[in-house]
């Protein structure tokens, strides 16, 4: 065994120590980490409310995927705004957090819970495709704090991986950004990112943002984009994921819905004749 | 980006094993530091590294996803990552995003380095 190398940093002086404030190691060992209401608390699978103004298909029992089960190259997008030196960081993701779907492009709806975005919570989504479907999926809140929130994905999304939305100070000024770190969930949606997908997301983050930026007050916001793909390689072990996928199953969930209909307003119809007192 | 209160000792444990001592906050501005640890552990030459969690003291969602990138450098390399010394929460949060299925978690050091096969 050879001596350790030491690498690393003092931080900033944030907390106080525990010397600091006279705890003993006992004490500390039995306190919660700090980070511990950030966190979302396990699930194995999720559970949905239904949620007016989106379908709310695709979601409940999911299991949740990141970067690690989905199936194409592996990306991490970053989309960054200057929000200048008046905004705080905790005022612009206290405003993020709270208006949330506010923020998104026109024609896709967010259905996250009326608080606001808080850890475990699901949000049911309906985003525009084309052609008049809408893919229905959701996000869970896997991590929030004053200066950070970040949703993962559920099994069907398009993208396995979690965004990141986060806001700190680079000198004297506040930088507002929205990280993806993600892989296309299966080998159909990895085709479509290649031929537009990638593009589509970057104008959605981008004129999220602005969005945000607008709110914020800020002069003429400019979002700067950068892509970088961490592992070109693809994970074929993970392309069965295709049987979950959101796309296909929303495209056919709006065909069949005329006859689902008509299924569920006869069912109804046969209920209230039997219900109806014998005259 | 503000510095990140972190320090990694590294270990070598045989010819191609290494532990990596995290004490700490992982975050995302810890990368520059992780990576220098993976670095000091012997890049490529280590087919095993371990990353020991017991001084882990703070950790968001930036660490987690620090983590996958240095899994990813891994797998490149075709080596074996393994974790040990994390507490009941942080072990859930590795369950919760799912991080456990690509790092093998260990109760111990020793059962870290006798799960990877040395």
């Amino acid at each position: 065994m050879t001596e350790p190398a030491t690498t690393g940093t003092a931080g900033p002086d944030k907390v106080a120590s525990a010397e600091q404030i006279g705890l003993s190691a006992r004490e500390v060992a039995s306190l919660p980490p700090r980070d511990a209401a950030s966190w979302a608390k396990k699930v194995d699978r999720l559970q949905v409310d239904p949620r007016d103004g989106v379908r709310g298909t695709n979601v409940a029992g999911r299991r949740l995927t990141g970067p690690v089960q989905g199936f194409g190259k592996m990306w991490q997008k970053t989309y960054r705004m200057d929000a200048g030196p008046q905004i705080p960081p905790q005022q612009a993701i206290a405003t993020w957090r709270e208006h949330f779907p506010e923020f998104w492009p026109k024609g896709n709806r967010f259905a996250g819970a009326l608080t606001g975005i808080n850890p475990g919570d699901v949000a049911l989504l309906d985003l525009a495709i084309g052609g008049g479907v809408k893919l229905s999926t959701g996000v869970f809140v896997l991590y929030a704090d004053a200066e950070s929130f970040t949703l993962m994905t559920p099994q069907g999304h398009q993208f396995a991986g979690w965004i990141t939305f986060s806001a700190e100070r680079e000198g004297d000024t506040t930088i507002v950004q929205a990280q993806v770190l993600m892989r296309a969930n299966d080998p159909l949606y990895e085709i479509a990112m290649t031929l537009g997908g990638h593009r589509k997301e970057d104008k959605f983050w981008v004129a999220t943002l602005t969005a945000l930026g607008q709110r914020l007050r800020i002069q003429d916001p400019k979002v700067d984009t950068r892509s970088t793909c961490v592992d070109s390689s693809r994970q074929w072990r993970h392309s069965r994921n295709v049987w979950h996928n959101s796309m296909v199953r929303s495209v056919l969930q709006t065909l069949a819905a005329p006859v689902t209909g008509l299924g569920r307003l006869m069912r109804g119809s046969k209920r209230g004749m039997k219900s109806q007192p014998n005259g | 980006m503000s510095a990140p209160a972190i320090t990694m000792d590294v270990r070598r444990v045989g010819e191609k094993t290494a532990v990596v001592d995290i004490k700490g906050e992982v975050t995302a501005a810890c990368e520059p530091v992780l990576m220098s640890a993976y670095e000091a552990a012997g890049g490529s030459a280590t087919s095993r590294l371990v990353l020991n969690f017991a001084g882990l003291e703070y950790m968001n969602s930036g660490g987690i996803g620090m983590l996958v990138t240095l899994l990813v450098r891994a797998n490149r390399q075709h080596q074996q990552l393994a974790a040990y010394g994390l507490s009941e929460h942080y072990r859930e949060i590795f369950e919760l995003t799912r991080l456990d299925e690509a790092i093998m978690i260990y109760d111990s050091e020793e059962s870290a380095l006798n799960g990877v096969v040395r």
